[in-house]
């Protein structure tokens, strides 16, 4: 079974608390803004396979805090080196979440390597993540959401989605509004302020 | 006896308040990467990639740390197009690269990126210094600390194979 990637999106994000949000560039980045969008939520328009590893930057810096990066499955295949580096580092508030069309939505719905049966769970397991699964139900979609908030990480997941067609809902794309905004929403004004003033 | 620029940089990363620091391991940054490794307020993360120290830096910068990126010269070429995400999102960031391809470069496959390093940074916006002996590593690597993070900028300082002095598979493989 196939999920509605935007069901997927506002479950995961209902009642997101203090979730530092990252996207990959594409369809992620419109799911994360039709679930609401946050000034902690950082959703890319490139930078094509660094979503998980700016996760992981985050996750570093902020251990108090629970980070969650929602690609889709032609982004993370193009930063497949990253599971292992995360795997290295074993963050535990670290969960990378796939949204899996087995397409290039942003391209034409061309066939990605999923699509031919590579399996991202089966990478990331390999790469020593300790909890990874495919998803393919709303109940594991919502056993999901308890870990990402409250299990031990670093968690992988490949959600299976349709390769539907939605209406885009844009983030706003001025990077220095997204990264000043984040910082300033996650660290106080003193992200504003340069370091000799503070 | 003034210490070998390894631990002058190191100093330097410390006095800023780096916290993270991607690498690829290069020969020329054996020192600096294990005085780094041995640091307890500095999180070491070795990378598969280059590329892959752009995302480390951008999202450490989001959650509030400093960081600093390793690599050899050729490792530059792998990381042109997320350059963009640092110009466009104006990251900090800090790169110190080793090079090859210079005075006494044996692999004639290192030389291309060798010679176009600092202009391939150039055309991503990344500001290059040119730390051509070892006396001179650390000064540009607290002005390149100092304008990243003040001024939000992208830089590189390069160290020249003369400073890094490999000139033989036999010299690398017996460091």
């Amino acid at each position: 079974m196939k999920l509605h990637r935007r069901q997927v999106a506002a479950s995961l994000l209902k009642d997101r608390g203090n979730l530092l949000v990252v996207a990959g560039l594409g369809s992620t980045s419109w799911d994360i803004t039709a679930a609401g969008d946050s000034p902690l939520s950082f959703p890319t328009w490139g930078a094509m396979g660094q979503a998980a590893m700016m996760g992981l930057g985050l996750a570093l810096a902020q251990p108090k805090r629970r980070v969650l990066v929602i690609t889709g499955d032609g982004e993370m295949l193009m930063g497949l080196g990253s599971l292992a580096t995360i795997g290295v580092q074993q963050p535990k508030n670290l969960a990378v979440v796939v949204f899996d069309n087995e397409r290039y939505g942003e391209t034409g719905m061309q066939q990605t390597h999923t699509a031919f049966g590579v399996d991202l769970a089966g990478v990331a397991k390999a790469c020593r993540i300790p909890q990874c699964e495919t998803i393919t139900t709303a109940k594991g979609v919502s056993a999901l959401r308890t870990k990402i908030h409250k299990g031990a990480g670093p968690v992988f997941a490949a959600i299976k989605v349709l390769d539907e067609k939605l209406p885009l809902v844009l983030p706003p794309h001025d990077g220095v509004l997204l990264r000043a905004r984040f910082r300033r929403a996650l660290l106080g004004k003193s992200a504003d302020v340069l370091p000799e003033e503070l | 006896m003034r210490p070998e620029w390894p631990v002058e940089v190191h100093r330097e990363l410390a006095a800023a308040g780096v916290r993270v620091v991607g690498y690829v391991p290069d020969a020329g940054h054996k020192r600096l990467i294990e005085l780094c490794r041995a640091d307890k307020k500095m999180r070491a993360v070795p990378l598969t990639t280059e590329e892959e120290g752009i995302g480390l830096a951008a999202g450490a910068w989001l959650g509030g740390e400093k960081s600093v990126l390793l690599m050899q010269s050729s490792g530059v070429g792998n990381l042109v197009n997320v350059l963009g995400m640092v110009k466009v999102c104006r990251f900090p960031l800090v790169m110190l690269v080793t090079m090859r391809g210079e005075q006494g470069e044996f692999n004639p496959w290192q030389v291309p990126m060798g010679e176009n390093t600092a202009r391939v940074l150039e055309a991503m916006s990344v500001a290059v210094r040119q730390a051509g002996d070892a006396q001179t590593v650390a000064a540009h690597v607290h002005t390149a600390l100092g304008l990243a993070y003040e001024t939000l900028g992208a830089q590189a300082v390069l160290i020249a194979q003369r400073v890094i002095g490999i000139k033989s598979f036999q010299e690398q493989t017996s460091q």
